[in-house]
């Protein structure tokens, strides 16, 4: 088997292996082998990068193999600049998740974990297949961990955030399904490069593009589909969380430029007024609704929404500086919301609320955490030297070169960003202790910290020197602008 | 050692000071906390003095450290340019800082955050020397940021008090709404000149300097739009009416940063940078005088409310607005070299004034009312000299340094053809009687008099603060009136040193560009007949006696109560609320904002999308399949009665197809 299956596959495997053999060992080696399963799934990403040829324009590493000949099925996974960080994280955040599990998960901690690392392998497949349907296949089965985790070991409204996630993505999913078959009724093939030089009337293109979106829009949320998520966030446990802020709303935007952009260019040019009108809203409307919010992990899935506006404008703007722009802010969001959602899942597990008015002076007694807190907001409103600042500086500069009112809305995130991220610093981290509760708060563990600085220094190594990424991307991020810039029109 | 490696070591040194003391500060010896970081920030200063040597003897120093994102055809770069400017700042900032880190030792000797504060201080040196030796623009808004982090860090550092903690979130954000004009200037200028380096884009500029964009449907000079976004980012780190708020209020942070941040250094980074963009603001009139007004409206209206503050910091706080305001006004008649300068002799003075305020609070016991205080210079008599020094510097005393650049400032305004220029000679010269009046009020009611700590007074507002009145104040240690010496040598010779470079040779105006016809700083050139001159001739000018008159009004009216003035009550109402600026954000924007966001969210979110389109659609199919489930009733008579009635309509349809 060759390593892109051994991405995809491990985890998967190991998790199902977790499974069987859960009834015959305590928690203790169940938890020691889960991190072990989910090391061994993030060395594998990361032996990827070693790997990798940042000069090398199109897909490497790829396997074929036939599937359903009738068809014409295959299983065709292939990696290129954009696909790979975002395994990296995907790899990275789920070991993370895993590694932190032991201090909050008190019940059936084997399914817990394993969940996860199924979960993560059907991620990594989504971000590496090349065929329409074998990437619908990862892209659904992946709805199912995540459901149960949120049914599971979710709070007291549960069922009703799960149905709805359920139902908003499973609905969106369909139009996708319905594209994918359409352009195999035009292409006679599932194979995504196909579809990239398969020319498209204009009605075509932005049917395609709106069937897409549906899926897509769902899943990053843009707004107004975007209500499934702060329920979905507030139930779900820590990790759950994590995972779906840091990874799940990031399908989105990857998929939007796998395949709604390259395959309908003429429909984005054409929608744009549209899209970028929508991007705008979520920056604006919704930072505004985080500022009000009382219930932090609420003000945070607000805060994911307004700041994956910025990823879909930068993506919508359709220039080099927006694009890319955009895709780092994919990364960061990764790096800074899994760190928030771990730090109110450190709240939580010591008070048992998530209610901003119960806390007060937090950093009286958690100095370290405080630290680390404040980093993340600094860098969850854009501070420069964190990997927050990068796109959104980009996305604003890009937003430029289109249009200035466009920058000017986008910039207000500067404002309303910085308020709820601060305003929330106040009421929680400083201040004198409030009362008896976060008086008997105790500071960070030696897992909860290392998972923090982790992260805090990813966080600041992107912010400092973000050719990190944009060197792995650059040659695919110009084959993506080639495929955009070029009408498909017959 | 190739100079940009050495160059690197000027901020690396108080970063790398900052982060190991930030780490491990705690864990290791008291002493340890101050050592490192003072170490850190000397070798600062040693190559920035080097720095400013070789750049005096003419080499401009420009170079890329590192590539910082490449997109597209932009590379982005973080790299240095270090020409007399940049020179001139990074040593003003290394040296303040390193005062203030000495003076630290004794302000901040029994606090339990001893050693994050030493941390914070240096890493602001960090950021501010990154700004100043910024090359480019993205650096430059990096640095930016950085030291309102540091400044919002420390403001809030005692996180205890509500106030504080109340200050510093909204020094940020007053801060941010500066950045978010910033930001688009940034933006604007890669959109049209295609790079963010400095000398690249100035080289670019002829090709658009009548360039025209469309807003609002009108028409308008690109250079005007870029200016006064840029402006407004000055505007918040400089605090600049109507951005101005935060800066009174971040008096609750500790002394010494006032003393090197909200004095000294980074609120004199938007003049710093109006400066450097002088190539762009040069190019459009409508800028400058927009800035020459918001100048002058500062340094008059912020200097009248020092007059009538009681607490040691504020008066100094509202000094310092009124001086930036005089910067404002220097760049607005486009002198940038005496905006400069005036910036390099008030970091002198108001670093020594702050923190000898600072040394007059710790004899206090950490009272910081001046009704308490008087008669201080029997107890702290070298905090009270260097006091003196830094009062007769800000005023504008003749020989003493804040002389020369002030009254530069307001020989310019008056040679100045620029829109608004009469305007701002009036201000500048009403301004010269409020800041002898502040000023002297001030010195007058802490240092002399009587000790008013020793009556009885219940209005002590903090109980355990203040000194008993069987106490004494006693004089500082050598850690807080050491800096105060070495900052009052330069408060009062550093201007007759450098007047002379400045203004006839070209120290800092090389680094600038004036346009044509906007002759103020030459004309000026040729009036000047050297130091000595000058300030002789400071004796017969007008701004002269207005300070003496200043001298004597509070001497009269506030020192001895000869005269007990009441004013009107609207005229009272409007100082206490300081002309209504924080009632408009704190009563009316920041409501605003809540009372949208709770729309949004509680009738967009919650009502429309979620009650009537989300479970509404949930609603119509249960209530469609309420209405459907009635017909499986569950008896097989009424399904077998259907499914004959089906066949009978299949049959008769084929029946009826088959007839025809």
């Amino acid at each position: 088997m060759s390593l892109l299956s051994l991405a995809i596959w491990t985890p998967i495997f190991l998790g199902f292996f977790l499974l069987v053999i859960n009834t015959k060992i305590s928690n203790t080696v169940t938890y020691l082998l889960g991190n072990l399963f989910g090391l061994i799934s993030f060395f594998i990403t990361l032996y990827l990068y070693f790997l990798f040829d940042k000069s090398v324009q199109g897909f490497q590493f790829q396997e074929f193999a036939p599937w359903i000949n009738y068809y014409s099925i295959n299983y065709h996974v292939g990696m290129d600049g954009i696909s790979l960080p975002l395994i990296l994280l995907t790899s990275l955040i789920s070991w993370l998740v895993i590694f932190i599990s032991s201090n909050s998960v008190k019940k059936s901690l084997a399914f817990y974990i394993a969940s996860f690392l199924i979960l993560s392998g059907l991620m990594i497949g989504v971000f590496l297949s090349l065929d329409a349907i074998l990437y619908y296949i990862f892209w659904e089965a992946m709805l199912i961990p995540m459901f149960l985790l949120i049914g599971i070991w979710g709070g007291p409204n549960r069922v009703y955030a799960t149905i709805k996630f359920f139902l908003y993505t499973v609905l969106g999913s369909l139009f996708m399904l319905i594209a994918f078959i359409y352009l195999y009724t035009q292409t006679g093939s599932f194979s995504v490069i196909d579809y990239y030089d398969k020319t498209l009337t204009l009605t075509h293109q932005v049917l395609i593009f709106l069937a897409f979106f549906m899926a897509f829009a769902v899943k990053i949320p843009m707004w107004p589909v975007h209500t499934w998520l702060p329920d979905a966030h507030v139930e779900a446990p820590t990790g759950g969380s994590v995972i779906l802020a840091a990874i799940m709303l990031k399908l989105g935007g990857y998929s939007f430029i796998r395949f709604a952009l390259p395959i309908a260019p003429d429909a984005a040019i054409y929608l744009k007024p549209f899209l970028v009108t929508l991007s705008l809203i979520a920056i604006v409307y919704i930072a505004l609704v985080a500022i009000v919010q009382t219930d932090m992990k609420k003000l945070i899935a607000y805060s994911s929404i307004s700041h994956m506006g910025f990823v879909t404008l930068g993506l919508f703007m359709l220039n080099p500086l927006g694009f890319e722009g955009g895709y780092i802010q994919m990364i960061s969001h990764g790096f800074i919301s899994a760190a928030l959602f771990f730090a109110i899942g450190v709240l939580y597990d010591r008070m048992h609320t998530r209610d901003i008015s119960a806390y007060g002076g937090v950093i009286n007694k958690m100095p370290i955490f405080g630290a680390f807190f404040v980093l993340f907001a600094m860098a969850n409103s854009g501070l420069p030297g964190t990997s927050g600042f990068v796109g959104e500086f980009m996305v604003i500069l890009g937003a430029m070169q289109e249009n200035f009112w466009i920058a000017l809305f986008a910039s207000l995130t500067l404002i309303f960003g910085a308020t709820y991220s601060l305003w929330l610093v106040k009421r929680i981290i400083f201040g004198v202790v409030k009362d008896e509760q976060n008086n008997a708060l105790f500071d960070l563990n030696a897992k909860e910290f290392f998972v923090m600085a982790l992260l805090a220094i990813l966080t600041l190594l992107i912010g400092v020197y973000p050719a990190i990424i944009s060197d792995i991307t650059n040659q695919s991020s110009a084959v993506i602008m080639d495929l955009i810039q070029q009408s498909k029109l017959p | 050692m190739k100079l940009i490696n050495l160059y690197s070591l000027i901020p690396m040194a108080p970063l790398l000071a900052s982060v190991f003391i930030g780490l491990f500060g705690r864990k290791l010896p008291k002493q340890l906390s101050h050592i490192i970081p003072i170490f850190g920030v000397f070798v600062s200063l040693l190559i920035s003095l080097y720095a400013l040597y070789i750049s005096v003897n003419g080499y401009v120093f420009n170079e890329n450290l590192f590539r910082w994102i490449t997109v597209g055809q932009y590379d982005l770069k973080i790299g240095f340019l270090i020409d007399n400017l940049s020179a001139i700042m990074m040593v003003v900032v290394s040296f303040v800082s390193l005062m203030v880190h000495i003076y630290t030792i004794g302000y901040m000797r029994d606090d339990s955050g001893y050693s994050r504060f030493f941390s914070f201080i240096s890493l602001f040196t960090f950021a501010m020397l990154m700004l100043v030796m910024s090359n480019n623009f993205l650096q430059l808004f990096f640095g930016w940021e950085a030291v309102g982090l540091v400044s919002y860090l420390l403001i809030g550092f005692w996180y205890q008090k509500p106030t504080a903690i109340h200050a510093n979130m909204k020094a940020f954000l007053v801060n941010r709404v500066g950045d978010f004009g910033f930001l688009l200037g940034i933006s604007l200028i890669l959109f049209w000149f295609g790079t963010l380096d400095y000398y690249e884009a100035f080289s670019r500029i002829n090709s658009l300097s009548n360039q025209n964009v469309v807003l609002f449907n009108q028409s308008l000079s690109l250079m005007t739009l870029i200016s006064i976004l840029l402006f407004i980012g000055a505007m918040g780190k400089s605090a600049q009416i109507p951005l101005h708020v935060w800066l009174p209020d971040s008096m609750e942070g500790p002394t010494p940063i006032s003393a090197l941040i909200h004095a000294a250094t980074m609120v004199t980074a938007g003049i710093f940078m109006i400066s450097r963009m002088s190539p762009i603001i040069e190019l459009s009139d409508t800028a400058l005088s927009f800035i020459l007004i918001i100048g002058s409206l500062t340094a008059l209206t912020m200097g009248i409310l020092g007059i009538f503050q009681n607490d040691i910091k504020k008066v100094v706080a509202y000094s310092t607005l009124s001086q930036l305001g005089y910067m404002t006004i220097a760049l607005g008649v486009s002198s940038y070299s005496l905006a400069i300068f005036h910036l390099f002799t008030h970091a002198f003075f108001k670093a020594l004034l702050f923190l000898g305020a600072g040394s007059v609070i710790i004899g206090m016991h950490h009272d910081q009312d001046i009704r308490n205080m008087g008669n201080i210079k029997k107890y702290m008599p070298i905090t009270w000299i260097t006091f003196l020094i830094g009062t007769l510097a800000l005023v504008g005393m003749p020989f003493f340094s804040g002389f020369f650049s002030k009254e530069s400032i307001i020989d310019a305004v008056k040679l100045s053809n620029h829109f608004g220029s009469n305007f701002a000679y009036f201000c500048s010269v009403a301004g010269v009687f409020i800041t002898s009046l502040y000023s002297f009020r001030l010195y007058l009611l802490v240092f002399h008099g009587k000790e008013n700590w020793k009556k009885n007074n219940t209005s002590k507002s903090i109980a355990h603060h203040g000194l008993k009145s069987n106490q004494n104040p006693h004089e500082s240690d050598w850690v807080v009136t050491v800096p105060l010496i070495l900052l009052a040598i330069p408060s009062v010779i550093i201007g007759y040193l450098l007047i002379n470079q400045v203004i006839t040779t070209d120290l800092i105006n090389k680094t600038v560009f004036i346009a044509s016809g906007h002759d103020a700083f030459l004309n000026l050139a040729d009036h000047f007949h050297g130091a000595l001159s000058m300030s002789i001739h400071g004796f017969l000018t007008l701004p002269f006696w207005l300070m003496v008159a200043g001298f004597f009004t509070a001497y009269f009216i506030f020192y001895k109560k000869y005269i007990r003035l009441t004013a009107p009550k609207f005229i009272n109402t409007i100082i206490n609320a300081r002309y209504g600026f924080d009632t408009l954000n704190e009563k009316v924007l920041a409501p605003l904002v809540l009372f949208f966001g709770n729309i949004l969210w509680k009738f967009f979110d919650i009502k429309i999308i979620d009650n009537i389109l989300v479970n509404g659609t949930a609603r119509l199919i249960n209530i469609f399949s309420q209405t459907t489930k009635k017909i499986q009733t569950g008896y097989v008579s009424q399904y077998a009665f259907f499914m004959v009635l089906g066949l009978l309509g299949f049959a008769s349809f084929f029946i009826i197809g088959w007839i025809k």
